[in-house]
């Protein structure tokens, strides 16, 4: 279990002191895969990498199984970073040594012996699909297959931890799916904690279980993934869910329009243009769309436009009815 | 004209002094520049190390007076410090002329400009590279003698290239002082007894051998790499 407690950290900088964190409180169960999600400079990178120490907190404490992380010697501090791994966005790999060498790489750094290294890499490569890369360098690999090896280097030393440091963000949409169902094998074969912090929604929504959303330094709110993307009560966490809510929406000028706004709507399945089109005889013009499913309910914009003042009217009222959404008039321009 | 520069007496002295002169250039060169490079790398290493920001910081003030001591070394001309480190050689070799004399101004002159070339391929290395080994428990002397340095080696190689091609050229100046090698029978019979052809000849053969050295290294440079995709 790793346990944060309230704690702050302060950068000095030209331009003055910089608050990266400020009295965070977060408790990770072990075998859990938990997404800290947030903007760039929401303090995410400096938060993971206070649980392996490779930054120290001006202020609170972390907690790993108990331990007060931030009081233990050099050479604790090793043992602590051997069980808790991390992968990078950009990979990090020795690009001077092939892929079998970059697995073995902190196996050689425990002492362990060359051959018996290398055999434990070989498994490693298999776990995750890469065994005929072996023989190859870093830089004939694809970014994807980077990362594979990358996981695989940080699951050399049998770690309970493994962070992710926006692991996905360099990767393409597919690739990035690929990579997100192997940390969840990893999670349930292995037993081992993953602790994501990414800016990407669909990550946490794919494999997090918990979400801590971070906005300037502060917990904005925290708990499962469903609870809090499905009743997000911060500001922080209508803004990723509802992203739209806040964007700029640009449609040529046109009248008779109105915006449906959905915030929960009961399900996805809940044909609202089509039933209104049978039920009225009113056809919608969708003139932008964007919705997502969380946890099974609808969020998201759509914007319609009508023939006549009387078909937009007819329409809200025929809207309201339905459950978790939000008629709205959209004037161009707001 | 063309007969008076090339006589019998330039090929005699071509055949009889060449062999052991090319041979002295050499492994003056060679020796210099290992000598050196004892020096110089662990120096190189320390100067990125001992930073504010290095894996192993060491105080300000000395990390200032290195980088002071090395400018100041660097900056003195080399026809000066071999004149300068006579008590130094004096005091290694015994005697202060002859080519193995030599070979301790060499190292003087450049252990400090190797420490600046190891120190600009080892800046190289991405820090976040540094930082992945760190977050997998590395102690310094692991980061040291397995990520920082096993990682530029081409860089480190093409650094080596420019140090004994450097060196070769400091080798020939040390004739002077009585140094073995091409740079004396460029002196000796060229500037003191008006043999212009055996200079050209001698001159000719430094060239050859810049230009082989400079390519050996190149060449390893290039094929050590594993950043090129083949």
């Amino acid at each position: 279990m790793i346990q944060i407690v309230n704690v702050s950290k302060q950068f000095e900088t030209k331009d003055g002191t910089v608050k990266a964190l400020d009295g965070v409180f977060l408790t990770i169960e072990d075998k859990d895969i938990y997404g800290i999600i947030g903007m760039s400079g929401a303090g995410k990178s400096t938060l993971v990498r206070m649980m392996n120490m490779l930054e120290r907190p001006t202020e609170g404490q972390v907690l790993v199984d108990g331990v007060d992380v931030g009081s233990l010697s050099e050479k604790e501090l090793r043992t602590l970073r051997r069980s808790t791994t991390m992968i990078f966005q950009g990979f990090h790999l020795l690009m001077q040594k092939n892929v079998l060498q970059n697995v073995a790489f902190p196996l050689l750094l425990e002492g362990v012996g060359k051959k018996e290294a290398n055999a434990k890499a070989l498994e490693l490569l298999a776990l995750v699909g890469l065994e005929e890369k072996a023989k190859s360098y870093p830089a004939q690999l694809s970014g994807g297959q980077q990362q594979r090896v990358a996981i695989a280097r940080a699951l050399a030393t049998n770690p309970k931890v493994l962070l992710c440091d926006e692991a996905t963000s360099a990767l393409d949409p597919v690739t990035t799916q690929s990579i997100l169902a192997l940390l969840r094998d990893i999670n349930e074969s292995l037993g081992v904690t993953v602790i994501l912090i990414t800016h990407q929604m669909s990550v946490v929504t794919g494999i997090c279980k918990h979400v801590a959303i971070l906005e300037q330094g502060k917990v904005a709110e925290q708990g499962e993934v469903t609870e809090v993307f499905s009743n997000p009560s911060s500001e922080a966490a209508k803004k990723l869910v509802l992203p739209q809510g806040e964007e700029e929406i640009d449609l040529p000028e046109q009248p008779n329009m109105i915006r449906v706004v959905f915030r929960g709507a009961p399900s996805l399945n809940q044909p609202l243009v089509t039933s209104l089109a049978r039920d009225k005889g009113i056809c919608a013009n969708i003139a932008y769309a964007s919705t997502k499913g969380i946890g099974g309910k609808a969020y998201g914009t759509i914007i319609l436009s009508f023939e006549n003042q009387e078909e937009k009217e007819e329409a809200i009222r025929y809207f309201q009815s339905a459950e978790g959404v939000r008629i709205e008039e959209w004037n161009h321009g707001r | 004209m063309a007969d008076k520069l090339f006589t019998s007496e330039t090929w005699n002295i071509i055949v009889t002094q060449f062999p052991l002169a090319i041979w002295e250039t050499v492994y003056v060169t060679i020796l210099a520049t290992a000598f050196a490079y004892v020096l110089g790398l662990p120096l190189g290493v320390i100067l990125v190390i001992g930073e504010k920001d290095g894996i192993l910081p060491l105080p300000a003030k000395l990390m200032k007076v290195l980088n002071f001591l090395i400018n100041l070394l660097r900056s003195i001309p080399f026809l000066i410090l071999m004149i300068l480190v006579f008590p130094l050689t004096r005091l290694i070799v015994g005697t202060v002329v002859g080519t193995v004399a030599s070979i301790v101004p060499l190292v003087v002159a450049a252990f400090p400009f190797i420490a600046r070339l190891v120190e600009s391929s080892l800046r190289e290395i991405n820090p976040n590279v540094i930082e992945m080994a760190q977050s997998l428990g590395a102690s310094p002397w692991q980061i040291i003698t397995k990520v920082l340095l096993p990682e530029s080696v081409p860089s480190l190689l093409s650094g080596g290239a420019i140090a004994i091609t450097t060196i070769l050229g400091y080798s020939a100046m040390s004739g002077i002082i009585g140094g073995g090698g091409l740079g004396k029978i460029a002196i000796n019979y060229g500037y003191y007894r008006y043999q212009y052809a055996v200079m050209i000849a001698a001159v000719l053969l430094l060239i050859a051998l810049v230009q082989l050295f400079q390519s050996v290294g190149t060449n390893l440079s290039v094929r050590m790499d594993k950043r090129t995709r083949k």
